[in-house]
Formats: structure tokens, C-alpha cells, sequence
């Protein structure tokens, strides 16, 4: 099996490694291919990783493949933990990558058109885009499958990399290089965290071995520890929260969101696989391998409830009044992962890992299906330009139309299963702020609804676009970017139906996710639900369905039948608009805050710091003065014979003298 | 003394090379002008064969011959094979050179074989007589070497300063050797190491008697203040020379302290010790100041040996096991990483043309992007910068210095390894980012080119797996 899973992580480096380094000796066709077979090669044995514990046929494989060092007693290994999580995790990422890999094949098709002519970047800037998408997918496995923390911080990173990269992808673009730079800085504050966090593991635990450190944890789950001054903290806290404070910039959670947004300006594929479907879900999969660590901290446990209530509800907002196409579905994707945190904050770790992994096939066909508007509306993203595309592009429409309502939750879609799920476990939940996040996750259930048909039918109803050129030129995308949606579309509506049962109250996470008793939601919520039926029989009886029911009649009611009513509340709550419009000011505070404070202080040590003290007085004066000596030295060697018989003369007296008188 | 076969057998690496330097002199001598590459390739080959002689009668043990004149252990056999690699590479790039010039005669290979026999013979010493011998048959044979292109005045001065300073030194050494025999008795290694370990000896005497050892050991190594010939005969003689005197002899002066400091007068480790520390902080320092301002690469190159030299000392003077392993492993990367260095500065020199002065080297990455980039890895490692092998050197030394507690040392040599950090980074400056005065296509023979790169890009093999030649040290220093 050990050989699998190399294949599984190597197949897609080596693509990763042909596209990219003879890319362009082997030219586009070449890079493609052997980058989506590799990645395909990948999904294909995830899946059969996946059916091995599906049937039970497989056990779960801990172990190291390459010893790297040991230090001071620490071993820092290359070793893969293969568990019911990871396989879940395996085929979502490869499945969803494979998909994307096809789908670019389509949508770069004519990327040379998007840098300027005379631009080296520009050159090869296909077959470069496939290997960055392959070393996206070799680092996200190899953060998936990790047994350690150390390697889950390389993989941390390594997507972290790839990610700005691709952001910047097009790197002639100012907006492109300014976001991929603010995706860099907010990820570092939160890898700043994460690698405290890390350490602190490896100073209290003495390993970075997940087995190891989970099984120490009951240990030393009553440590106190003193940071600074007599302030006692709790290890297990502490730790926890240092780690989700690195979740929280990979995973955008409020106030690190607002990378996100802004990222946004990288190709819609890697939007898709990236910034919706897997990367940002890595801090989701990461509290969730952590949880014997977080169960023993109900402190951790509440930040991550409050901090994901918090995006669940206020990103969602902001989502109303965005008019970029992709940036609606950015905001929704936040607001989606605030709901993922939500559930790992109330102990239902397989829910938020059911929503991860429902929410990646919805939301990778979102992002793509937007993609494919993108293409016919020739890179035009405004929403209000478009219109009355259904008839335009059928498929991009109907699996467009199922993907968001799996979004929305409608009844026996996946989405519905698995944010009911969440909102259900809030409901259970007695751990401090699980009210605030109740209140938080059904506000948020009719908000989605509402900005997700805002959109759906500002793009595809109405009256069709006004640009009359636009309109002439509307047609379906082809079939390499067609195919891929409806591939995407398939598990969107069923997934959830066939795999609720298992994954959220049965076997599946039983030994890999560990939940106290107290704390265990979903098993009080599987007291009354017995399959799926009866979870959509369930749902009838809750607020949720009615909430979302609302919002998709609102979002109707409001931009399609009463165009007007929409330009009044504008008018009228002109303030909300602007904060909502503004994003809260988040963007502004930290662009005067951070961003202007740190040039401040940059600037103040550059001028005396490094001009005067270093540069003038360290380095020019150090030198100036090696100098003076090294040209009075070199003045010794006259050339003269006597001369030189003299020096050694005298190191014969000072040797005498010294040592033997 | 009696000749039995058995007793022959381990010094017949010696034997092979003094046969084959008699041979090739002879044949030499009915070779017609144009076929002169042949005594070239009988070099080259005994050498090569030299290196299997060494392999096949090695036996891993001490083994002490004659009377106690002649010894045979591992570091003796890691040394001597160190020594014909690099001689051979050196013949290599000396060879178009030579040719070039009209000097491409028969005794230049002849009087480098001589040479290399004398390193031989130091390395394998037993008793001050007999490295003596060594050191004189090294030293006659680089003098006649360093005044080899007969027409060049500025040759004969420098082999003229050469062979009086030398002769100064040798003096000063044999009044050492006389010393020590007149405290001890012997001239044997062994006896005077048991000689010193039983009281009664007299102290002063010894130290007085070991101030002029060590003299004749520095200058050997060219260790400040006994080191004001290298600037002169490294710029005077013939660059293929200067690439023989620059490279192998710091292996022969290795074991020359090895064996008489260590072997010899270890007793004395305190003493010699502290007169290390001087030479070794002068040789550091003066070194790499003054490398600074030189626009001679020639000169440039013999300052940095000098400061190299002074790390050597610092590891011999730890006079641990650990210390003796990394100046071993200093002294033979020292040796790769030098013959490499001159390699690239005959590259770029062509018949009447000298590519002596720094300028010479500027946007060398444009004319051959692929020399400039070995050119690169030579200066890195020289500069110690990792992962080139030139780090390690350098870290394996420190680390002895400071396992010793002297750290102070191991700071000084820090401090002046980052100034001379300068002078190599300028080359590499000069090689990227100036542009090129001189646009002259390089031209090299393959072998030349296959050999320089094996050079340059050992630099970074050896860098990325240094525990091989490590360990293979740290066996032969036992």
C-alpha cells in the first residue's frame, strides 16, 4: 500500500515537474496531458484508497518513509497517516483537481492574449499554469496526508506558495501583484500562529508525531504554563488556539478574510480548486486531525465557534452587494467556511468535515460554472452587465442552478444534509457562545439564499445583457469546460444523500475524530434522525428550509419582479450599503494600520538604521578601513630579498622570545 | 640494514615513482619536439598507476620500515593518493598551457614527478632525516620549476628568491633537528616522542630546538611572517607552476606537521601550540587583508592561500583527533579547490596573453556561461559559502577550534573569513555583472574541460555529502 500512496503524492509532482521545467520544450499539448494523468492517475487511486475503507478492506496505514533528521531526540520524518479522514480528503482534493485540470485545458486555451506582447512572463505561460496547478495538488496531498507537523507545515506552506503564485499569476497586472502580496502577509500573521503553535508542541510533547502527541495529550491536558510575567495559561489552550490562529488565515476566517476576496484575481480554475474547493478547507482538516487536542480545551473550542459564527454571518453580507461574479461567490465561499468552523467549534468534527467536502463539489462548480460565464461574457465580471444567459448556455445554467441550490440547502441536496447538520449540532451545543452561533448560522441560512439567487438571476434571467456586441457573441463554452461542470454536478446533488448516514452518526470517523461525551452533538441529533429520509423529513420541522425558501423569494421578489425596491433600500440605508460595500473597513484599517504603520517603522530603521548606523558606519566604514590596512599591508612586500629574509629574521626573534625566554 | 622484499613492498609507491620520473626522462630524451606529449601521457600514466600501486599494497596497518625511517599507515596512503589526483590534474591543465608558450618540454613532467616523489617521501616519513629528504628533493625540484620558462626574468627572480629564502628556512630547520637530537638523542620519531615522554630531558633546550621546526614547517606552508615568498613566486613563475606549487604541496606540508609536530614533539602540544596560534592569527589576517588589495589574480589567489593556510594550522593545533581530521580534510579540499581556481585562470589565458588581472574576468558569464558557473563554485567554496565543500572545511575546523575551548580563535578566524569573503564575491561580481573587455572565444581541449568541471563541480558534491572524505579522514587519522 505504501507504494500507492507515494504514487498517489509523486504522480502529480512529477507532472508538476515535466510541465514546468520542459514546458516549454514539450510544448502545450504535451503539459496538459501529462499533468491531468498525472493528477488523474492520483484521483483514481484515492478512490480506490477510499472504496479499500469503504468495504473495510484496508487498515489504517501510520508510518514514516524517510527519516530526515533527528534532532535532540526529535525525529523530523516524510511518513503518511492514511485514515478514513484522509481518503475523504484524498478524493475530494484529486477529484476536484483532475476536474479543474480539464476545465483549464478550456478556459487558458487562449491565455497568451491576456500579457502584453512583448512580455517574457507571458511565454509559456500555459504549460507554467499546469505545473502550478499539479505542485498545488502534490502539496495539498502531501498536507492531507501527513503524520506529522512538521510536514503538515511544509504542505501548509507549500500551497501557501503555490497559492501566491497563481494569485499573481498574471503578473503583469498591478491588482494581481497587489493581491498576491496581500494573501502572502495576512497568511504569514496566521503561519506566524500556526508555527508558535507548533513549537509548543514539540517543546511540551518532545515529538511532532501526531500519534505520539495525541497520546501524551490526556497527560498534560491540566498543564499551566507561564508565558510572560505570573499569567498562567493553559497548555492545551494555548496550543489550540495558536494552531487555529494559523487555521484562520489559511481558512480566511474574520479578521484574516481579507486575502480572499482579493485573490480573486488569479485564473477562475485555481479560484476554483484553491480558494474555494481545497486550500482554504486545510484549516478545517486541520482541526479536525487535531481533535484530541482541541476537545481538551473548551476555551479553544469556543474561540473557533465564535471567530466562525462571526465569517459565517458577516461575510455572507457583504455578499449581497457585490457585483463581481466571482467575488459574490468568494464571499459565499467565506461565509461557508465560517460554517465549517462553526461545527468543528461545537465538537461535530465529521459535519464539518462532511460540509468540507460537500461544500468543495458545490463550490468548485459554482467558481467553474462562473468561470464559463466569464469566457462567454469574453472576461467581463460584472453581474449587472449580464442577463438572460440561460438560453445562451444551457449547461453552464442547470448545473449552475444545481450548485446553488445545493448551496442554499435545498431539501435531499447534498448542501442541505450537511448544513443542517451544523445548524442542528449549534442547536445541541452548551458550550459557551453556541447561542451567538445558533443566532448566526440561520441568519446566515437566508442570507445565502438571498445573495446566492441575487446572483443566479441577475446573471441568467432577466432581460440579457445591454452590451448588444456582448450578446452577439454569446455561446456555450466548449466541451472541455462543459464536461468537467456537469462531472462536478453529479456529486453536488447526490453525495450527501449516500454518505450522510455513514459519515455524520455512523462507523466512519469513529476512531479517527475523537469527541468527549459531553461535548458528542451529533450523536444527540442522531437520536432522531434515521437516514436521509428521515434527515429531510427532519428538516421540515426546522426553521433552516423555511429560511432559505424566504431568501430565495426575496432575492427574486426584490431583483427580478421589483427592480426598484432594490435601488430604494439602497438609497434608504445608504450607511449600511457603504459599510457592507466597504467590507466593514477591514481593507482600510489594515492598509493604514499594518500595511502604512510597518512602511513607517520600516522607513524610520531604514534612515537610521540601516543608512547611518549600518551602512555608513558598519559596512562603508568597516570596509574603508580593511581597505587603509590592506593597502599599508601590502606595502611590506617590497620585493627585496633582504627585506623579506629580515621579517623572517624578526618571526624567528618574537617566536624565541615569546616562548622560549 | 637489510633489503628483504617484505620490507620493500610498502614503500613501492615510492619505488614506482621514481622509477617511472627515470624513465620518462630517458625516453624523453629521444623524443622528437612534436611527439612530446608522449612523456606527457607516461606521466600521466604512472600516476594513475601510482594510485593503484598505493590501493593494492595498502594494508590499514602502521607499519614502520628501515630502521625506523620510513613509515606506512592509512593517513600516508589517503594523502599520497590525494597527491596524485591533483598532481595529475595539474599536468592536465598545465599541458595546452606549456604548449602554447614553447615551453611544453619533457622536464617539466620529469621534475614534477621528482616533486611528487619528494611529497611521497615526507608523507611517508619516519625520522627528521628522512622528511628532510623529502622536503629538499620538493623544494630543488619547484625551484627549477618556478624558473622554467627560462626567458622570463620575472621567473628567474622569483626562483631566485625562492631558493635563498628556502635555503634560510632549511637551515633554520636542520639547527631545530640538531637541537632536538642533541636533547633527545634520536632523530627517529618514536624515540624522540619516548625520549620526551621520560624526564630528565632538557626543556629549554627542546622549545629553543622547536622554534626552528616549527619555522621550517611555516615556511613550507607559507604561514605569515614566513610566508613573503608566495606572492612572488606565485606571480613570477609560469601559471601551470604556480598551479603545481599552489596545490599539492599543502598536502606534503600537512603531513610535514603531522609527522614532526604531532608524531615527533607531540608531547610538546602546549608549546608549539601557542606558537601555532601566532602564525595562524597572522596568517588569517594578513592574508586576507592584503588579498583585498590586489588586482593580480595571481597574487590574489597566493594571499588567499595564505589565509588558508592559517585554517589548516588552526586544526592541527587543536591537536585533537577531531582537529588532525579537519585540517586533513582542509588541506586536501584546499588543494582540489586551488587546482581548480588556476585551472580557470590558464582557461581564460591564451598564447601571449596572461588572463592575470582581475579585469580580465569580467562578464566571463557571458563569453562561457558554463566555466563562469564553475568559476562560481570555486570561488563560493573558497569563500566558504554552503553548500559548497569550502563551508564544511572551514565548519569542521571551527568546530575542533572550539571543542578545545578556544573559541576566541575560532571567532578570529570567523572575523576574517567574512572579510575575505570580499575578494572571492568580487570575482563572482566581476564574472556577472560587469561587462566583458575581453571577447575572445575560450578555447580548451575536451579533456581540459571535462577535468575542470569534474573540479568545479566536485565543489559542490563534496558540499552536498561531505561525510565521505570525512570519514575517510577521520579513519586515517586513526
Amino acid at each position: 500500500m505504501e507504494t500507492i500512496y507515494l504514487l498517489i503524492v509523486l504522480a502529480p509532482l512529477l507532472g508538476a515537474i515535466v510541465a514546468g521545467l520542459f514546458g516549454g520544450r514539450i510544448g502545450r499539448g504535451a503539459s496538459h496531458w501529462v499533468t491531468s494523468s498525472g493528477v488523474g492517475l492520483s484521483a483514481l487511486l484515492s478512490l480506490y484508497v477510499l472504496f479499500g475503507f469503504v468495504t473495510g478492506g484496508l487498515e489504517v496505514f501510520n508510518g514514516a518513509v524517510y527519516t530526515w533528521m533527528v534532532s535532540d531526540g526529535l525525529r523530523m520524518e516524510i511518513g503518511f497517516l492514511v485514515d478514513q479522514l484522509t481518503a475523504v480528503m484524498l478524493v475530494v482534493v484529486t477529484f476536484v483537481s483532475f476536474c479543474v485540470h480539464i476545465y483549464t485545458i478550456g478556459y487558458m486555451a487562449h491565455d497568451e492574449e491576456n500579457w502584453p506582447g512583448e512580455s517574457l512572463a507571458g511565454s509559456n505561460s500555459y504549460q507554467r499554469f499546469f505545473a502550478y496547478i499539479s505542485l498545488f495538488t502534490f502539496s495539498m496531498l502531501m498536507l492531507v496526508m501527513s503524520n506529522n507537523f512538521m510536514q503538515l507545515f511544509f504542505g501548509w506552506e507549500a500551497v501557501g506558495l503555490v497559492s501566491y503564485l497563481l494569485i499573481g499569476f498574471w503578473s503583469v497586472r498591478e491588482t494581481a501583484i497587489f493581491a498576491n502580496l496581500k494573501a502572502f502577509l495576512v497568511n504569514r500573521v496566521g503561519d506566524f500562529g500556526f508555527i508558535l503553535g507548533i513549537g509548543a508542541v514539540a517543546m511540551y510533547f518532545g515529538s511532532i508525531d501526531y500519534a505520539e502527541v495525541f497520546a501524551r495529550a490526556p497527560e498534560l491536558a491540566n498543564t499551566q504554563i507561564n508565558v510572560w510575567g505570573d499569567e498562567s495559561w493553559s497548555l492545551m489552550t494555548l496550543i489550540c488556539v495558536l494552531l487555529f490562529i494559523g487555521a484562520m488565515g489559511k481558512s480566511a476566517q474574520v479578521p484574516l478574510h481579507v486575502w480572499l476576496p482579493d485573490s480573486m484575481e488569479g485564473p477562475t480554475p485555481i479560484s476554483a480548486l484553491i480558494h474555494a474547493a481545497t486550500m482554504v478547507t486545510a484549516g478545517v482538516f486541520m482541526v479536525a486531525r487535531m481533535s484530541p487536542l482541541y476537545e481538551l480545551s473548551e476555551t479553544a473550542l469556543t474561540f473557533v465557534l465564535v471567530i466562525g459564527a462571526t465569517t459565517a454571518l458577516f461575510t455572507g453580507l457583504i455578499g449581497i452587494v457585490q457585483n463581481d461574479i466571482k467575488r459574490v461567490v468568494a464571499y459565499s465561499t467565506l461565509s461557508q467556511l465560517g460554517y465549517m468552523m462553526v461545527a468543528l467549534g461545537v465538537s461535530a468534527y465529521a459535519a464539518g468535515i462532511f460540509h468540507l467536502m460537500t461544500h468543495a463539489f458545490f463550490k468548485a462548480l459554482l467558481f467553474l460554472a462562473a468561470g464559463s460565464v466569464i469566457i462567454g461574457m469574453h472576461h467581463d465580471q460584472d453581474i449587472r452587465n449580464m442577463g438572460g444567459i440561460k438560453k445562451y448556455m444551457p449547461v453552464t445554467y442547470w448545473t449552475s442552478l444545481l450548485g446553488s441550490l445545493a448551496l442554499i440547502g435545498f431539501p435531499g441536496f447534498s448542501g442541505f444534509f450537511s448544513k443542517d447538520a451544523i445548524i442542528e449540532a449549534v442547536h445541541f451545543s452548551t458550550i459557551a457562545g453556541s447561542g451567538y452561533a445558533y443566532f448566526a448560522v440561520l441568519a446566515g441560512v437566508f442570507i445565502t439564499a438571498l445573495y446566492s439567487f441575487r446572483m443566479f438571476f441577475l446573471v441568467f434571467h432577466g432581460t440579457g445583457p445591454r452590451d448588444e456586441h456582448a450578446k452577439a457573441h454569446l455561446h456555450e463554452s466548449p466541451k472541455v469546460v462543459t464536461v468537467p461542470l456537469v462531472l462536478l454536478a453529479i456529486p453536488s446533488v447526490l453525495i450527501g444523500f449516500f454518505t450522510m448516514e455513514g459519515m455524520l452518526f455512523g462507523e466512519w470517523f469513529r476512531d479517527v475524530l475523537f469527541v468527549l461525551p459531553q461535548h458528542d452533538t451529533l450523536a444527540r441529533l442522531g437520536e432522531g434522525v434515521h437516514g436521509p429520509v428521515s434527515m429531510v423529513a427532519h428538516g421540515f420541522a426546522g426553521f433552516a428550509l423555511y429560511f432559505a425558501a424566504a431568501g430565495v423569494f426575496a432575492a427574486w421578489y426584490i431583483y427580478m419582479k421589483r427592480p426598484e425596491i432594490a435601488e430604494r433600500i439602497k438609497s434608504r440605508f445608504g450607511i449600511v450599503h457603504r459599510i457592507l460595500d466597504k467590507k466593514y473597513f477591514f481593507d482600510e484599517l489594515y492598509q493604514a494600520l499594518f500595511a502604512g504603520g510597518s512602511r513607517g517603522i520600516g522607513k524610520l530603521l531604514w534612515s537610521l538604521g540601516d543608512r547611518i548606523l549600518i551602512d555608513g558606519l558598519i559596512i562603508n566604514g568597516s570596509a574603508k578601513a580593511v581597505g587603509v590596512v590592506a593597502g599599508w599591508a601590502r606595502n611590506i612586500q617590497t620585493g627585496m630579498l633582504y627585506h623579506y629574509a629580515i621579517a623572517m629574521i624578526l618571526g624567528l626573534l618574537l617566536l624565541l622570545t615569546w616562548f622560549v625566554i | 640494514m637489510q633489503f628483504e622484499m617484505s620490507s620493500l613492498m610498502p614503500v613501492l609507491p615510492e619505488i614506482f615513482i621514481l622509477s617511472a620520473a627515470c624513465v620518462v626522462l630517458v625516453v624523453d630524451l629521444f623524443l622528437k619536439e612534436e611527439r612530446r606529449v608522449v612523456s606527457y601521457g607516461m606521466a600521466q600514466i604512472s600516476l594513475l598507476l601510482a594510485v593503484l600501486v598505493t590501493l593494492f599494497t595498502a594494508t590499514g596497518e602502521r607499519q614502520i620500515l628501515f630502521d625506523g625511517s620510513v613509515v606506512r599507515d592509512a593517513m600516508s596512503d589517503v594523502l599520497k593518493i590525494a597527491v596524485y589526483l591533483i598532481s595529475a590534474g595539474a599536468f592536465l591543465y598545465a599541458k595546452d598551457y606549456l604548449r602554447d608558450r614553447d615551453i611544453f618540454k619533457g622536464e617539466f613532467y620529469v621534475l614534477g614527478l621528482f616533486a611528487v616523489l619528494g611529497m611521497m617521501v615526507m608523507i611517508s616519513a619516519n625520522s627528521f632525516l628522512t622528511i628532510y629528504l623529502g622536503l629538499e628533493l620538493l623544494a630543488l625540484s619547484l625551484y627549477a620549476l618556478v624558473a622554467f620558462n627560462r626567458d622570463s626574468v620575472q621567473g628567474s627572480e622569483a626562483a631566485m628568491k625562492y631558493f635563498v629564502l628556502g635555503a634560510l628556512a632549511s637551515g633554520m630547520l636542520l639547527y631545530g633537528i640538531s637541537m632536538v637530537y642533541g636533547a633527545t638523542g634520536s632523530i627517529e620519531f618514536g624515540a624522540v616522542s619516548q625520549a620526551l615522554a621520560n624526564s630528565g630531558v632538557d626543556k629549554r633546550v627542546l622549545v629553543f630546538g622547536l622554534v626552528f621546526v616549527v619555522i621550517g614547517m611555516a615556511f613550507k606552508f607559507g604561514a605569515v611572517p614566513f610566508h613573503m615568498w608566495v606572492p612572488d613566486v606565485y606571480h613570477g613563475a609560469p601559471t601551470a607552476v604556480t598551479l603545481f606549487i599552489g596545490s599539492t604541496p599543502k598536502i606534503a606540508a600537512f603531513a610535514l606537521a603531522m609527522r614532526m609536530l604531532v608524531d615527533g614533539l607531540g608531547v610538546l602540544h602546549a608549546d608549539w601550540q601557542g606558537m601555532l596560534v601566532i602564525l595562524a592569527v597572522l596568517s588569517m589576517g594578513v592574508g586576507n587583508l592584503v588579498a583585498i588589495a590586489q588586482a593580480n589574480i595571481k597574487r590574489m589567489l597566493a594571499y588567499s592561500t595564505i589565509s588558508h593556510v592559517g585554517f589548516i594550522l588552526l586544526g592541527i593545533l587543536a591537536g585533537t583527533g577531531k582537529g588532525y581530521t579537519a585540517a586533513m580534510f582542509y588541506s586536501i579540499v584546499y588543494a582540489a579547490m586551488a587546482l581548480g581556481g588556476f585551472g580557470i585562470v590558464m582557461l581564460l589565458s591564451r598564447k601571449g596573453f596572461e588572463a592575470e588581472r582581475l579585469d580580465d574576468y569580467k562578464g566571463l558569464n557571458e563569453r562561457s556561461p558554463w566555466f563562469a558557473g564553475m568559476m562560481l563554485l570555486l570561488m563560493f567554496s573558497m569563500a566558504g559559502v554552503p553548500p559548497t565543500v569550502g563551508f564544511f572545511a572551514k565548519m569542521f575546523v571551527l568546530e575542533a577550534v572550539v571543542s578545545v575551548d578556544m573559541t576566541w580563535l575560532a571567532l578570529v578566524g570567523v572575523f576574517f573569513s567574512i572579510i575575505g569573503a570580499f575578494y572571492y564575491l568580487r570575482i563572482v561580481k566581476l564574472m556577472y555583472f560587469d561587462k566583458p573587455v575581453d571577447e575572445t572565444p575560450l578555447s580548451a581541449g575536451l579533456d581540459t574541460q571535462v577535468v575542470l568541471s569534474v573540479n568545479g563541480l566536485a565543489m559542490l558534491v563534496l558540499g552536498l555529502f561531505p561525510a565521505g572524505l570525512l570519514s575517510i579522514c577521520a579513519a586515517a587519522v586513526g
